[in-house]
């Protein structure tokens, strides 16, 4: 917008209009808020994504309290595996941020091998708990079975897709990396990092489903 | 001579009307050159998945309307029995019906309970929100604060395009086994959970219709912080652009509790959990094989934690237009412009923490009614202090009886009533005497009927000129406006009486069979008349609506004599994609209107101080008239 803020030509706006018009704060940050737009997005997300599990939180905590008996989760559910699948989503975070790091710093190779290594973690996670799920299904350990697994099912499937969101996002990244880095780098660079962010907040409802349905 | 006022454009000083020349040359010279060289867009792209704010506020305007005639529709078939109970419809609407719903011509209860669900469903999240948020949000918030489009335009087409698939889902309900969802627009469980498929179909459209919103608020939210433009500090905001923000707020975390319960409810009827239902549960004598162990009351806090935040998603945006109305036809500041600010900030954190006063008769206990009782009284200070500052605002005025301003001066009174009328709901006490009665339904209909909808139609008469570059027939909407008031009285001011006199609101013979609804029973032939005469009322709207895009008065860009940025900076019809030629930079407030010692009655917010000195341009003269406009282009 700024390019064209001096004229009072309409071909300015008018060429770039057919394809796509400029809208400020892109890739720069505002002054004034200090964020660029995607960023400020991937946070208001987060706050209603905050929103979604607390209810569910919420419901398994006021299931749980009214209900006469309550299985504890260690007693049925495979806690070496989940320990296993906590340390492969952790680590995650941390590649996904050497990703972004490589990126910044101008080494497109490292970048994608971390993405690369971000989504084998992605992988890894589902792999587990896709061999849990079915080790329970098995057993006619199902949804309906009681209010305990039903809860299981419901916040770690729904955690699962938001995994498998994630991982989708960065094989997409990864596979059009040569094409962006070359022509808006900042732009790329960025999106890895709200990318990031909204996988460390997948690895945080994680690190809370862990302990509340596994541990306590 | 008085020094001439300029405006800066781009590094040029020129005078305003110069300026004012320029622009409109520029744009008749644009859009020649577009219909020259033939549309350079597909007509996919342009008109169906357009990523222009404005084309997509005007899909989100269309499509809303048409909900708001289908939902009033349903309506009208259900006043029909309700007046006249187990009376045949006409020929011709028993046929429209079919005999799987109204055999004979005599509507069955089952069908009465589907309309009753859909009714509120589709009211509020495909008629009302959409309108309010969609359309009006849509096209204004980003002409009102400066802004090329949106901050995510395919975003905000995604937006769109979930919403109509959602409730295109919704409609199609009616059409399977069962008909259409059944369990009242709560759908409530155990009720819900073990209802006609129908209530499946809600569940998916509903999760169509959150993602919907849950887009168009984060786009809302970025749009308004970080596309303002220059000099649009956020004490400089229209009122309606504050209200569309606390809107996108509540949109944004009260929805998301509401997909988690939509979630849990299709768990519940998909794969057989049980979060709602408890254990020991006999459905027609025979006993529930279900796991139990669930609780309904946590699908209502769910439920309620979204759909009373709700109620402010659907009235702030009113009250937006309603004040941008007020002020420009007054003449005159709004009264406590950082009043109205703060009231609504203050509203919108409110609005999180007064859901259970809809649960108060649930057995919940005392202390938590006293709680939500307490929090649901201090929600109303917030909204008398709007309506109290909107209504100082008229003192003094020189008012101007325009169709946007009537619509906007009943907004007033008929919002006081429904508003008022929910106090006595909101002290348990009283609540119990009046709960699920007509009153109820009387009470929320005056807040969203004549409150939200008079401030739909307000709204819609004072931007026609903007979206189309011409005028709504004045006379038309005065026929219009006068029976809508008259007859939108008639339908909801008689719901009080009978729901004092304990008339329920769920009953399909419209309380025939109760001793003590007979004092009462005739009120329901005067509000089914009188809501048959409402939509009689709304024939010259839908025809004054069509009519003026055709051949409606043209008008300039300015026509109200407004002071915010999207009359005053830009053309009416705006540019085709972009919003203005030149970005506009804000001066000053937006309701400098009258200022002593200015020429007009109105200062724009993008028109610099007088007091400004031009910098010498070259020749140190001005140019003459049309001349930038020449040498520009």
């Amino acid at each position: 917008m700024d390019a064209h803020a001096g004229t009072l030509d309409p071909h300015a706006h008018a060429g770039a209009d057919h394809h796509e018009i400029e809208i400020p704060y892109t890739v720069h940050s505002r002054p004034d808020t200090g964020v660029y737009n995607g960023k400020l997005g991937i946070w208001l997300f987060l706050a209603s994504e905050v929103m979604l599990f607390g209810a569910l939180f919420s419901t398994l905590i006021l299931l749980r309290t009214s209900a006469p008996n309550w299985p504890r989760g260690q007693d049925i559910l495979n806690v070496p595996l989940a320990t296993l699948n906590t340390f492969v989503l952790i680590a995650s975070s941390v590649t996904v941020v050497l990703a972004w790091a490589n990126f910044r710093l101008g080494n497109l190779k490292k970048g994608k091998l971390w993405l690369f290594v971000t989504l084998l973690c992605g992988f890894g996670f589902m792999i587990i708990k896709s061999i849990e799920y079915t080790t329970k299904i098995s057993h006619h350990l199902v949804p309906a079975t009681n209010n305990f697994y039903a809860t299981y099912y419901v916040m770690t499937g729904l955690h699962g897709l938001h995994v498998l969101g994630g991982m989708i996002v960065f094989a997409y990244l990864i596979l059009t990396a040569n094409k962006w880095y070359g022509e808006k780098r900042e732009q790329f660079t960025n999106r890895v990092e709200v990318t990031g962010l909204y996988w460390h907040f997948v690895d945080l409802v994680w690190i809370f489903l862990f302990p509340i349905l596994y541990l306590l | 001579m008085p020094p001439q006022r300029q405006i800066r454009v781009g590094n040029q000083w020129m005078r305003a009307k110069d300026a004012q020349r320029a622009l409109e040359e520029a744009l008749r010279v644009q859009r020649e050159e577009e219909s020259a060289h033939g549309p350079h867009q597909s007509f996919i792209s342009k008109y169906v998945f357009s990523i222009d704010h404005k084309w997509i506020g005007i899909q989100y305007g269309i499509t809303s309307l048409t909900f708001l005639l289908i939902g009033f529709s349903m309506m009208l078939l259900m006043r029909y029995q309700l007046a006249w109970p187990g009376k045949p419809f006409p020929m011709w609407i028993a046929n429209f019906l079919g005999a799987s719903n109204a055999p004979g011509g005599v509507m069955l209860p089952e069908f009465y309970n589907q309309l009753g669900a859909m009714h509120g469903t589709v009211m509020v999240f495909l008629a009302i929100v959409p309108l309010a948020v969609g359309a009006f949000g849509n096209y204004l918030v980003p002409l009102m604060i400066g802004a090329p489009d949106m901050a995510f335009p395919k975003l905000n087409m995604m937006s769109y395009w979930m919403y109509l698939p959602g409730g295109l889902l919704m409609m199609s309900s009616f059409f399977i086994p069962g008909g259409a969802p059944n369990s009242g627009w709560t759908s409530y469980p155990p009720l819900s959970v073990i209802a006609t498929h129908g209530q499946t179909i809600w569940i998916l459209g509903m999760i169509l219709l959150i993602t919907s919103s849950l887009l168009g608020s984060v786009n809302f939210i970025v749009t308004i912080f970080q596309l303002r433009a220059k000099g649009l500090t956020f004490m400089r905001l229209p009122f309606f652009v504050w209200a569309q923000l606390i809107t996108s707020f509540l949109l944004l975390l009260a929805f998301p509790p509401l997909e988690a319960a939509a979630i849990l409810q299709l768990m519940d009827r998909v794969g057989g959990t049980s979060f709602f239902m408890p254990s020991g549960l006999v459905v027609s004598g025979a006993p529930l094989e279900v796991a139990g162990g669930g609780n309904p009351l946590l699908w209502q806090h769910l439920f309620w934690f979204l759909a009373h935040p709700e109620v402010y998603v659907l009235i702030l945006p009113g009250m937006g237009i309603i004040s941008e109305v007020i002020a420009n036809n007054t003449r005159k500041p709004l009264w406590g412009y950082k009043s109205l600010v703060g009231a609504g900030v203050f509203l919108g954190f409110m609005s999180f923490v007064v859901w259970a006063h809809h649960m108060f008769l649930t057995g919940m206990g005392t202390a938590i009614s006293a709680f939500f009782q307490t929090t649901t009284m201090i929600i109303s200070i917030p909204s008398v202090i709007i309506l109290t500052a909107l209504l100082i605002s008229l003192w003094g005025g020189s008012i101007r009886f325009t169709v946007p301003m009537l619509f906007a001066l009943a907004f007033l009174p008929m919002f006081g009533i429904g508003g008022l009328t929910g106090l006595p709901l909101g002290l348990a006490a009283a609540d119990i005497h009046l709960h699920d009665t007509y009153y109820v339904i009387g009470h929320f209909h005056y807040v969203v009927a004549p409150g939200t909808i008079f401030a739909m139609f307000a709204g819609i008469y004072y931007w026609f000129p903007k979206v189309t570059g011409r005028q709504m027939n004045e006379k038309l909407g005065k026929l219009h406006f006068w029976g809508s008031l008259i007859f939108i009285n008639g339908v909801f001011a008689p719901m009080f009486i009978q729901g004092l006199a304990g008339v329920s609101r769920r009953l399909y013979d419209g309380g025939a069979q109760y001793v003590h609804a007979k004092p009462v029973l005739h009120t329901n032939v005067f509000m089914s008349i009188s809501a048959f005469l409402l939509l009689a009322a709304q024939v010259p709207f839908i025809f004054n609506f069509f009519y003026s895009i055709a051949k409606g008065r043209r008008v300039t860009s300015n026509v109200w004599d407004a002071t915010t940025l999207e009359w005053s900076a830009t053309t009416s019809p705006p540019l085709a994609h972009g919003n203005f030629a030149v970005a506009p930079v804000v001066y000053r407030g937006p309701y400098e209107y009258s200022v002593p010692g200015h020429p007009t009655d109105f200062f724009p917010q993008s028109e610099p101080d007088e007091t400004l000195p031009a910098p010498a341009t070259t020749g140190g003269g001005l140019l003459p008239a049309g001349a930038v406009a020449q040498k520009e282009i």
